[in-house]
């Protein structure tokens, strides 16, 4: 058991900076000395190659390395590590699929269905595949709280074709049809908190039409909720090492081994092949199969210290901090500032992760990122790579403050202080 | 040094050159999508020199302040020395150290000016 209360003691970066008040989680986490540690021990010990030397050294990094899938898999409730496949991080998972999946089963007229709540990276590789295949783009819209505009016993929802722009030509159908091949969308919103309701939404998706491929970016919430995949009922999850205490440089993509085995590779090169003569090559199973080239190793080693520092404080424990401090920094923010703080997304807390929206008055939200860091105050300013999203919400931009196990009440009052500030300075 | 000095500030609350000159030679319109930032900004020529500017939009402290000292010191130059501007310029006309991410800000009233000069 890890104590929330003395947390700060094992992140070595309170040691350097004992002041420094870090509100940007989402973008990415804080690294734990064990993490660090880990890393330090495979390129000071054993950097070998790994699937390579028969040497000890590099039979010890595979080790290590294949250790971190079978983390990884017990983590999320996997069938089998096969089903685990490391790639760069989130985006890259999702581009991944874009390739491998989406030019597999995407033909003309087919449909992919995705939310205005998404993060680019799992907006932007649909929205090509759908122009390159002549598919239609689907784009599920929010209501004014934030959540998605979800029908009561249906799956209905307002929907957009991204070849017609014009606004009039929204129309209003049942968007999950036979013809939907791909659904994809993020259990958690990088700007909203929003916490949808996936395994519901799967489950009224996968009636309607059994063959659709359910994808859910869940990387906002690996690090901050229990996931069980074989629960949820997706085809496909993705997430990033980063942010949740690991390394960066190391993405997941959990799927479905009979699918994995269905699509194409991704990338083509080393490590991915099974036997290669001058007109064709066979290829490795999943999850080496898409694993082409020498991997981040001691990131990917380092990664299950971070997975095992989380268990040991408890998903379930985690969850509850963040919603602690989420309804205290709401209730705060709210009680100080009126109504000249706006924050976007669910009221209630039981619905919302650990992440905090908002616009304060007239003022740009670079400037209070500024003057919030001159009190060294870490917060996000901008669309937070989600643009559909702000144009929906009609802001160009917004300022984010998100938690995460290191932070605490203290945080809060220095970031209500900081806020003061800024109207001091900018009114 | 703190960014947010007096006279920035000054420049943010009370802008000089602000509005839109109706019946101008030309105008133009930046904007930068990743903060939001829009300038609008107007001109009028005499033989080849700045007689009148103007700018409009929504921006933060540093693009509006350097939106308002911009055009008050392009006033009566030649479009000649107006385009030599760069960056460089624009840092030291705001007399502040800039970020890497806060520059972006400050030359964005710089991109209209240069683009009016085109």
């Amino acid at each position: 058991m890890i104590d929330l209360k003395n947390i700060k003691n094992e992140f070595p970066i309170f040691q350097h900076q004992p002041n420094l008040v870090y509100l940007d989680s989402t973008a990415t986490s804080l690294k734990p000395k064990i993490v660090i540690d880990k890393i330090r021990e495979y390129y000071e010990e054993y950097s070998a190659n790994v699937f390579r030397g028969i040497y000890p050294m590099s039979e010890k990094a595979t080790i290590e390395f294949e250790e971190t899938r079978n983390v990884v898999s017990k983590f999320i409730n996997a069938n089998k590590s096969e089903e685990i496949v490391f790639t760069r991080n989130a985006t890259g998972s999702l581009n991944l699929l874009a390739y491998s999946l989406g030019r597999k089963i995407v033909e003309a007229d087919d449909e992919i269905v995705t939310t205005i709540m998404e993060h680019h990276s799992n907006f932007v590789p649909w929205q090509v595949l759908a122009n390159e295949t002549g598919g239609a783009f689907k784009v599920i819209d929010i209501d004014e709280e934030g959540y998605l505009d979800l029908g009561v016993d249906n799956i209905k929802y307002q929907i957009s074709n991204i070849k017609n722009t014009n606004q009039k030509l929204k129309i209003l159908e049942q968007i999950i049809t036979k013809k939907t091949k791909i659904l994809t969308l993020t259990y958690v919103s990088n700007v909203l908190g929003t916490i949808n309701p996936v395994k519901e939404i799967i489950k009224e998706a996968k009636k309607i039409n059994p063959k659709i491929i359910v994808i859910v970016d869940a990387a906002q919430a690996v690090p901050h909720l229990k996931i069980d995949v074989q629960d949820l009922g997706a085809d496909f999850i993705v997430f990033s090492s980063h942010k949740m205490l690991g390394p960066t440089g190391v993405g997941v993509l959990w799927g479905k081994e009979k699918i994995l085995q269905e699509i194409y590779p991704f990338m083509y090169g080393g490590d991915m092949i099974d036997e290669v003569y001058i007109d064709r090559s066979t290829y490795k199973d999943p999850p080496h199969k898409f694993e082409a080239g020498t991997p981040a190793i001691g990131e990917i080693i380092s990664f299950k210290e971070a997975i095992n520092f989380l268990d040991k404080i408890g998903m379930g424990n985690i969850r509850k901090h963040e919603r602690k401090i989420t309804d205290l920094a709401i209730n705060r923010l709210i009680d100080t500032f009126g109504q000249s703080i706006k924050i976007y997304g669910p009221k209630n807390i039981e619905d919302r992760g650990g992440i905090i929206s908002f616009s304060f008055d007239k003022f740009h939200p670079h400037d209070i990122a500024q003057i919030l860091a001159d009190e060294g105050i870490c917060v996000r300013a901008g669309h937070h790579c989600a643009m559909p999203l702000h144009t929906r919400l009609s802001v160009p931009a917004t300022v984010r403050a998100s938690f995460y196990v290191y932070n605490d009440e203290k945080d809060v009052v220095k970031l209500v202080t900081g806020l003061k500030k800024v109207r001091k300075i900018l009114s | 040094m703190n960014i947010y000095q007096d006279i920035i500030l000054d420049h943010y609350h009370h802008p000089h050159n602000q509005g839109k000159i109706n019946k101008q030679d030309r105008s133009i319109t930046v904007n930068n999508p990743l903060c939001g930032d829009k300038i609008e900004m107007t001109v009028n020529f005499e033989k080849n020199k700045v007689k009148e500017i103007k700018f409009q939009g929504e921006g933060c402290v540093i693009s509006t302040a350097s939106a308002s000292m911009l055009t008050d010191y392009a006033k009566n130059k030649s479009k000649q020395e107006l385009k030599k501007l760069d960056s460089k310029f624009i840092i030291k006309m705001l007399g502040i150290d800039l970020g890497m991410n806060r520059i972006k800000c400050a030359v964005l009233p710089l991109e209209a000016l240069q683009k009016l000069l085109v």
